[in-house]
């Protein structure tokens, strides 16, 4: 007997929830947000049952399917999530919901919104359980082009230039990827990621570059680093590491903020999962080439991001470069990973706290992210679409609850302990240090700045004497804090129990690293 | 092990949890916030005072004095990360201190706060800070210490910018927080290097903590690139935590702006707790401060981290003292007296050990939590007015402040005999005087005992002495406080004269305890060496500096609040120097301020023209390159002309389509690619 279907089961929950939105029509669009958040919960309620049955004790693929389909290609169905695939499921699964409830200001055409939702949620779905680049690379795809009509369509003033400018950079990443996944499918008549790994594990995957690949004077060897600088262009957009970055902060401004939630809450995963699945296992030989410059990629990334975030006035602006900034760490987690230390047990501890601290910053960053760009959406239904740090001042006397839940989130967003954002970073600090000292103690630099201008916000918009203009600005109602609950819950279930997650994510860890070593 | 090692951890839970409650609270429900938070406070003292009398037990049946108790919190890799507490004579001491002070304070508040709005808020917050404080006292692991330690600074922040309305308010606490978040995020460096080179956080843990003789034996051996041991490097950057917790040079910025906070946040957190976290810490992780390669801790004098703890403490002290002495506000003298007195915390450590600096922590935070009690006595009665130059005459106003004051500034000048300070000060001086590397800390010290007579002093005569200087716009006259607000003062004034007898030569009983021995009493200690030299001469230079005080200030009380001070008359640039505290803050603000500004506005344009700007540059020409294949196309491809332009009609409608905005066209393409897609996949399955 076969085992059910889970994976492909759930992927297709919200595609067929798009779809039957979409049947619905413009006559009963008031129908289309309740309907998509009863998919979005129906699937938070699967990834759910998947981490019940999910055994945390082994490191291994789980939940696998496998079918045969178009043999010529190298295109086979297979499906499976190990710890990491899980966390990026509940991940989502979680952001998506809270978008939708986060996005009752959309008031046209919503029929077709919450179906690109929808299908937004089914590219994410897919792209974090297909372990074959065939249909791993349509998911991937796909995900790209709801986001894309989501600002295109329902985005602030300037999001023409704003979506194209996204479409584009990621498009550009994405042909990178694709040729060089084209190259390795030629040399290697395979596409799936777990046998890839193997073959370059065992050494194998120079030697059938070699066997493939001539042209001029290039050794194999700089034939794989070429690959991986493809694989890596086409993940480094998506992330995005300076200076990939810049279509970032334009999209995060102008999307509309509950799409802002999903761009920075999930899709900037996409590109982190990518180097865990895809880069690591793959091309760690070839990422150790380049590790130092590497590493300094990784380090600009957080130190730039952060001062940039501290000369703007926009809140939402501030965010995307705060989202930079903290991805930038996971960065630099992986890539410190993929450094060679031979057999000793110390360094490699401090890989494995790297890749856990990685892995759970994801999911902080997914959840912290996502609640502060509700935060913003809901102020700027209360000041009509002001987020300026100069248009408030004092309004926590007015709203003291939405202050003190949005002060919150903002903690955690600075690394406060006893909230979620503190284990992942000093994991990944305690990961980097001892193999690549300089680049913590820079990025410490990173740190200090994410609390000058958290500090900046919760001074110039909640302190001070209250600006006269919003002095009738309501709090928070009761359907907005109860659904506010959860999240900030959260947020303090992690900070005290990181086990929830860690637990998870730490046998795959194990065996990631021990992949890594080859 | 016993009940109350195995539940020490209730110690911090209770006041966490009122904290908690008050939180959910409505606004109105005062009287529910303020029973919760003493309440729970009550319960802590008397669980403290249970662990106290445990340790007590323990030293005398000279047991082994230390009893951790770790568990597990989550895993990385094949290792738990464990944290845990610790009970020992240094946990036991400060708890009691802790939590005691901590009562009081918050009974006082009860009647200093009772006008305020967020009154309920105001005791989440204080509730929150003492569960913290708790924790960080009992923690057994250097994270869950910095843990609690983050979150001390976090209330400290809420409560420096309680009166959140009032700007200056607001950038005191954002001041406080960025400033000692550079030294925690040294701290943090530290104890990941720590982590990494001893596998544990764990301070003991019988025998394999990261404070206990394999893993200190691991330390001091491994030098690092700099050329000196991983030990010491470890043990400075997290003494840089202390020195930005603790108000040390060059951190102590903070300390003066946090007095922005209600008065009885500056007696409790920047007074007698959460300033003295720093050097709590420092004596904590003193095995480690004092590791160096020649062996464990065989001689102090030649382990460098505490040479450092030395000289910060030292020039701090003096410092600190000496901007004290140009200060209007009655508050910021205090304030600035911490700072000195936290530097006389660490020299202690640093010249005499654990017990030397602790027992000064201890009598401190008792007088220091008096006087701020007593000053905020002093605002209240005068209508929230805080300058010392519009004061006067408050002697015989407001008697049982004056009285409680008094004992106040006499134990923190250090009179000799009948006040705490005076023990616990010349322990200092005196291992100041025998340290073996230098004698200046010792002469520093030394002026700052002047100084400290000198701005008491001054700030003395111009509260209570004299006429009144009040502006005559006030109406009502000045009062004496409520009863709730001096009987937590009397008490304090008692402590701050009996703490003195539990640390005398003649009867060490607190340095014994802290090391858990017995202590005996003998008079032969005073005759130890040089310890009635230090004590003559320090007791002659206090009464030098009281003998200034009372020569300029004392004829000149009656004068106007507006003309100037006797010392501004005296030399005026000094006077000005430092009033402006030696222009330090201004010196950060024309360096370090303006250049992260610089830098951000860089970063921002770096982004938008030179990042950007590439993007453009690549697009313009790409879309050239396209025109130019285009046109070359129209003119090659010219023969077929016609075909194109019917081509081009076509396409042209098919595009126009598209953009007319009908995503649910494009949409359904979508959708139908992928219910094909999800078919064919499921055909595939049978297949």
């Amino acid at each position: 007997m076969k085992a059910f279907p889970f994976l492909s089961v759930l992927t297709a929950v919200p595609l067929v929830g798009a779809i039957a939105i979409l049947a619905l029509g413009d006559r009963r669009k008031d129908r289309a947000r309740p309907i998509a958040l009863a998919f979005s919960l129906i699937a938070l309620a699967m990834t759910f049952v998947l981490y019940r049955r999910f055994d945390s004790a082994s490191g291994e693929l789980q939940f696998q399917e496998w079918h045969a389909w178009i043999p010529s290609l190298g295109a086979e169905y297979h499906l499976g999530i190990d710890g990491l695939g899980l966390v990026m499921l509940l991940l989502s699964a979680l952001v998506v919901t809270m978008s939708i409830a986060a996005s009752s200001k959309i008031r046209e055409r919503e029929e077709v919104y919450f179906s690109l939702v929808l299908f937004l949620q089914a590219g994410l779905f897919g792209t974090f359980t297909a372990l074959n680049f065939f249909h791993w690379f349509i998911f991937w795809e796909l995900s790209l082009i709801p986001a894309f009509f989501l600002i295109q369509l329902w985005g602030g003033p300037r999001r023409a230039a704003a979506a194209t400018q996204f479409l584009v950079y990621t498009m550009a990443g994405s042909v990178a990827l694709l040729l060089a996944f084209l190259a390795l499918f030629q040399c290697t008549g395979t596409f799936d990621f777990p046998r890839l790994a193997e073959l370059a594990q065992g050494g194998q995957l120079v030697p059938a570059l070699a066997a493939h690949l001539t042209w001029h004077s290039f050794t194999p060897e700089q034939f794989a680093l070429l690959l991986f600088g493809g694989v890596f262009l086409g993940f480094a957009v998506k992330v995005p590491l300076i200076p990939f970055h810049t279509w970032l902060p334009a999209a995060y401004t102008e999307a509309p903020t509950a799409t802002t939630m999903l761009l920075t809450g999930a899709m900037s995963k996409m590109g982190v999962y990518g180097f865990l699945r895809i880069v690591l296992p793959i091309f760690s030989p070839q990422l150790r080439t380049v590790l130092t410059p590497l590493l300094w990629l990784g380090v600009c990334t957080v130190v730039l991001s952060a001062f940039a975030a501290l000369a703007q006035k926009d809140l939402k602006r501030i965010l995307a470069y705060s989202s930079i900034n903290h991805l930038g760490y996971c960065m630099l987690g992986i890539f410190t990973s993929a450094s060679l230390t031979g057999n000793s047990v110390a360094l490699t501890t401090a890989k494995v706290a790297d890749l856990d601290g990685v892995i759970l910053q994801m999911f902080n960053h997914g959840l912290t992210a996502a609640t502060l760009f509700w935060f913003v959406a809901l102020l700027e239904t209360r000041s009509g679409g002001l987020r300026s740090l100069n248009d408030f001042g004092g309004i926590r006397k007015v709203t003291p609850v939405f202050s003190g839940l949005m002060g919150i989130a903002l903690f955690s967003s600075l690394g406060l302990p006893g909230l979620n954002g503190f284990i992942g970073e000093f994991l990944i600090f305690r990961g980097v240090f001892p193999l690549a000292t300089w680049a913590a103690a820079l990025a410490l630099i990173g740190l200090l700045v994410t609390a000058i201008f958290i500090l900046g916000i919760l001074q110039r918009v909640f302190s001070g004497p209250l600006n006269e203009r919003w002095s009738n600005m309501p709090d928070l109602t009761v359907a907005e804090r109860l659904a506010l609950l959860p999240p900030i819950g959260l947020m303090f279930a992690l900070g005290i129990f990181p086990q929830l997650v860690l637990g998870i994510i730490n046998s795959t860890v194990i065996r990631l690293v021990q992949q890594v070593r080859y | 092990m016993t009940w109350i090692v195995r539940n020490l951890w209730l110690i911090p839970a209770l006041p966490l949890l009122a904290a908690a409650l008050s939180a959910l609270a409505h606004r109105r429900h005062r009287l529910f916030a303020a029973s919760a938070a003493i309440g729970s406070m009550t319960l802590s003292l008397l669980l403290c005072l249970i662990a106290f009398a445990e340790v007590l037990r323990l030293v005398s049946q000279e047991h082994i004095a230390r009893l951790p108790f770790n568990f597990d919190w989550f895993q990385v890799g094949s290792e738990w990360l464990k944290l845990g507490w610790v009970l020992d004579p240094l946990t036991a001491v400060m708890l009691v201190m802790v939590s005691f002070v901590g009562l009081l304070i918050f009974i006082y508040s009860v009647g200093y706060m009772a006008h305020d709005d967020n009154f309920t808020r105001f005791f989440c917050f204080l509730s929150l800070f003492a569960g913290a404080m708790l924790g960080l006292v009992i923690a057994n692991s250097l994270l869950l210490l910095f843990i609690c330690w983050e979150i001390v600074g976090l209330t400290s922040y809420l409560l420096i910018g309680f009166w959140y309305q009032k700007p200056s308010a607001a950038s005191a606490a954002k001041k406080a927080f960025i400033t000692t978040r550079i030294g925690d995020l040294a701290f943090l460096l530290g104890m990941v290097w720590l982590y990494s080179q001893a596998g544990t956080l764990l301070f003991y843990n019988y025998g394999a903590g990261c404070l206990e003789q394999a893993a200190l034996m691991k330390l001091v051996t491994q030098t690092t690139s700099l050329g000196i041991a991983a030990s010491t490097g470890i043990a400075l950057l997290i003494f840089c935590g202390a020195i930005g917790k603790s108000g040390q040079v060059p951190l102590h910025v903070w300390l003066p702006d946090a007095m922005e906070g209600p008065t009885p946040v500056s007696a409790l957190i920047h007074a007698a707790t959460m300033v003295a976290a720093g050097v709590f810490l420092v004596a904590r992780a003193y095995p480690l401060m004092a590791a160096h390669g020649g062996g464990l801790g065989l001689s102090l004098a030649s382990a460098p981290a505490l040479k450092v703890v030395t000289w910060v403490g030292a020039i701090t002290a003096v410092f600190a003292a000496s901007i004290a002495v140009a200060q209007d506000d009655i508050k910021r003298i205090l304030a600035y007296s911490t700072v000195s007195q936290l530097g006389y915390m660490m020299l202690g450590l640093g010249v005499g050990g654990v017990a030397v600096g602790m027992f000064h922590l201890i009598t401190h935070a008792f007088f220091k939590a008096l006087l701020f009690m007593g000053a905020g006595s002093v605002i209240h009665g005068c209508h929230e007015e805080q300058s010392i130059r519009r004061m006067g005459g408050l002697r015989k106003l407001m008697p049982i402040t004056f009285a409680t004051y008094a004992v106040g500034m006499l134990a923190l000048c250090g009179f000799p005999l009948l006040f705490s300070g005076f023990w616990s000060k010349d322990a200092i001086l005196h291992a100041a005087s025998t340290w073996g590397v230098s004698r200046t800390p010792f002469y520093l010290a030394t002026l700052g005992v002047l100084l400290t007579a000198f701005y008491m002093t001054r700030q003395v005569l111009y509260v209570f002495f004299g006429e009144s200087r009040r502006p005559e716009a006030h109406a009502t006259s000045p009062h004496e406080s409520p009863g709730i607000m001096t009987l937590p003062l009397v008490i304090l004034a008692g402590c701050s004269v009996l703490l003195g007898l539990i640390g005398t030569p003649a009867w060490p009983w607190f340095s014994a305890f802290i090391n858990g021995q017995h202590a005996r009493f003998e008079l032969r200690g005073f005759a130890e060496s040089g310890v009635l030299t230090v004590m003559f001469s320090s007791t002659a230079v206090l009464l030098i500096g009281l003998g200034i005080g009372w020569l300029l200030y004392s004829n000149r009380l009656n004068a106007e609040s507006a003309s100037p001070d006797a010392f501004e008359q005296f030399s005026p640039s000094l006077f000005n120097l430092l009033r402006n505290g030696w222009f330090v803050d201004t010196f950060y603000g024309a360096t370090f301020v303006r250049s992260a500004a610089w830098f951000s506005d860089a970063c921002d344009w770096l982004d938008r023209w030179v990042f950007n700007g590439m993007i453009h540059l690549i697009s313009r020409l790409t879309l050239g390159a396209s025109r130019l294949s285009r046109s070359t196309d129209a003119f090659a491809v010219n023969r077929t002309f016609d075909q194109s332009c019917r081509g081009a009609a076509l396409s042209g409608r098919l595009l126009s389509r598209l953009q007319r905005g009908r995503v649910q066209s494009y949409l359904q393409i979508i959708g139908i690619a992928f219910a094909g897609f999800v078919l064919f996949l499921i055909w595939g399955h049978h297949g």
